[in-house]
């Protein structure tokens, strides 16, 4: 009478119509975690490779190590100008923040219009097609190769620097951009244009008021990265501004005191943007990453 | 009614008043930008000028293709070095990052410690770490891993402890409530939600380093950046075309394989 039940719990086929499911979405599973897997062996089997590779031979890396601190000691607890005046330290600071004001300003301009053409609910397939690996070509150069490049074909300079840096913003901008007018649903601009709703109204009063918010987030997020670019720039293509300060007075003076002041002067005004930036980030853009 | 009617010319008044004084705000921003800059808007008319010159010195010369074997040999060395400061450094963001979140850290004073230095990390200009470490560790790729090891670290904490604070906090206390311990609630409720998004932002910034790399390389004398500097100012354009070309099918290859493993992880 006991051994009953429990033969009949052996005999009941309860696992049988659940098999094909479990065994599917294990499948499926099994496929993202190889790829997860794989890419995680691969960056550790390179990194494991090249480390032992680049430990330079003729360095005493505890005496670096040690000189590296030192040198970051001064840095931070005393900043002291020494070669320059604070005021001309502040007046390269907004030279590069006019560098990146510019390029923002004037990539927004350029990208608004391109990112028209390389977004799904406006543009046929073959223009985003050509516009997006045009973009990506463009994203593919470094940016100070792009200065470099046009310092060649315009002279060193203010104008090199403010086109090559406005080529990755526009680049950038358009992706985002294109990104965000995407997100809008096709039925409503469908609906509108069955109207009569003509391409540039629909743009100007449809589009442009709905997007706004996010296109405006991120161009902010452009110009915190564009600052740091100019900062790149003005010191490795001698274009001027705070960086070309902070490559002479490491590089070339070796005085680390003053190298602390212009940080100091750097992060005073990078760390409210990055603070703005998450704000804006965290409001008005919902599902994004980079 | 009549209200309605004087109000409606009122509105577009407005707007219109309010886009041209927006405009206008913006365009003398512009120009003031421009004079302290000392910049030219002119010079847009020529941007052909720099595209003709990248496709002509695209196209291998017989003498300039003789630098290509060296080129890429550079290149690969660059790509690895930044393949491998961007995976150190996305393991020490990962523990940075699940300390400082405020749903995993043990404290509010961590997170905010954690917090700042990321920050701190991040926003000094990577000029002013290549050229500190410079100084310490000479002319090497050590130097090169390092600035972009520094600069991932900042950048890569922020984004994991964003992506961690995602997550939902009612995960983790259902977890918690069974009994868990701290490493089992991170290691079965945190981290397999966050891998996708890791592993994105992972790659996302494996293609950032090898542009960086290039600067960092200009300005310590390494790498990619280094062979660069070396043709382009003894002007022997052809090969420093050669570079860019090359860096180019880099970086949009690197492009390609993580949009396609971006595809295949998606949940």
């Amino acid at each position: 009478m006991i051994s009953k039940p429990e033969k009949q719990l052996g005999v009941v086929p309860a696992s049988r119509p659940v098999m094909p499911k479990l065994n599917l979405s294990f499948r499926l599973k099994d496929k993202r975690r190889r790829t997860i897997y794989g890419v995680i062996m691969l960056l550790m089997v390179t990194t494991l490779a090249t480390v032992p590779t680049i430990i330079p031979k003729g360095v005493n890396l505890v005496a670096a190590t040690q000189g590296l601190i030192d040198n970051i000691r001064i840095m931070f607890l005393h900043p002291a100008v020494s070669n320059t005046s604070f005021g001309s330290l502040v007046g390269a600071l907004v030279q590069s923040i006019a560098l990146a004001f510019l390029t923002t300003l004037i990539g927004a301009i350029f990208a608004f219009f391109i990112a028209l053409m390389a977004s799904r609910n406006l543009a046929p397939r073959w223009l985003i097609d050509i516009v997006q690996s045009a973009m990506a070509f463009v994203r593919a150069i470094p940016t100070i190769l792009w200065v470099l490049i046009y310092s060649v074909a315009l002279g060193l300079g203010a104008n090199a620097a403010v086109i090559g840096l406005t080529f990755h913003s526009v680049a950038y901008l358009v992706k985002v951009y294109a990104d965000s007018i995407d997100e809008l649903p096709k039925d409503t601009l469908a609906a509108l244009r069955a109207m009569g709703v003509g391409f540039w109204p629909l743009v100007s009063q449809v589009i442009l008021p709905t997007v706004m918010p996010s296109f405006l987030s991120w161009t902010f997020i452009r110009f915190e990265i564009n600052f740091a670019n100019a900062v790149a720039v003005g010191a490795a293509a001698g274009a001027g501004g705070i960086g070309y300060q902070l490559f002479m007075a490491s590089g070339f003076y070796f005085d680390f005191h003053e190298v602390g002041m212009i940080v100091y002067l750097i992060l005073a005004f990078t760390i409210p943007l990055e603070i703005i930036s998450y704000k804006l980030r965290t409001r008005y853009i919902k599902r994004a990453g980079k | 009614m009549e209200i309605r009617q004087s109000k409606q010319p009122n509105f577009f008044l407005k707007k219109r008043v309010r886009l041209s004084i927006m405009i206008g705000l913006l365009g003398v921003l512009y120009v003031g930008a421009a004079v302290i800059l000392n910049f030219n808007s002119a010079a847009f008319l020529y941007l052909d000028r720099g595209m003709i010159w990248l496709f002509q010195n695209f196209i291998p010369t017989s003498q300039s293709i003789t630098y290509w074997y060296s080129i890429t040999q550079a290149l690969l060395r660059t790509f690895v070095v930044a393949v491998a400061a961007t995976s150190v450094a996305g393991v020490l963001a990962l523990v940075l990052a699940i300390l400082g979140a405020k749903s995993t850290g043990p404290s509010r004073t961590l997170s905010w410690v954690i917090r700042g230095f990321a920050s701190i990390m991040r926003n000094i200009p990577i000029v002013g770490w290549a050229m500190l470490l410079l100084f310490s560790f000479k002319q090497n790729d050590f130097t090169g891993f390092l600035a972009l090891l520094f600069l991932s670290v900042g950048f890569l904490t922020r984004a994991f402890m964003e992506t961690i604070e995602d997550v939902d906090v009612e995960k983790i206390q259902a977890l918690q409530v069974t009994g868990a311990s701290y490493l089992q609630v991170i290691s079965q409720a945190v981290l397999p939600e966050i891998t996708t998004p890791l592993i994105s932002w992972l790659l996302y910034m494996i293609e950032n380093n090898i542009r960086d790399a290039t600067l960092v390389g200009l300005l310590t004398g390494t790498g990619i950046g280094f062979v660069f500097d070396l043709y382009f100012k003894s002007l022997r354009y052809g090969p420093a075309g050669l570079v860019v070309l090359a860096i180019i099918i880099l970086v949009i290859a690197v492009e390609l394989v993580s949009n396609y493993v971006e595809r295949r992880i998606a949940a």
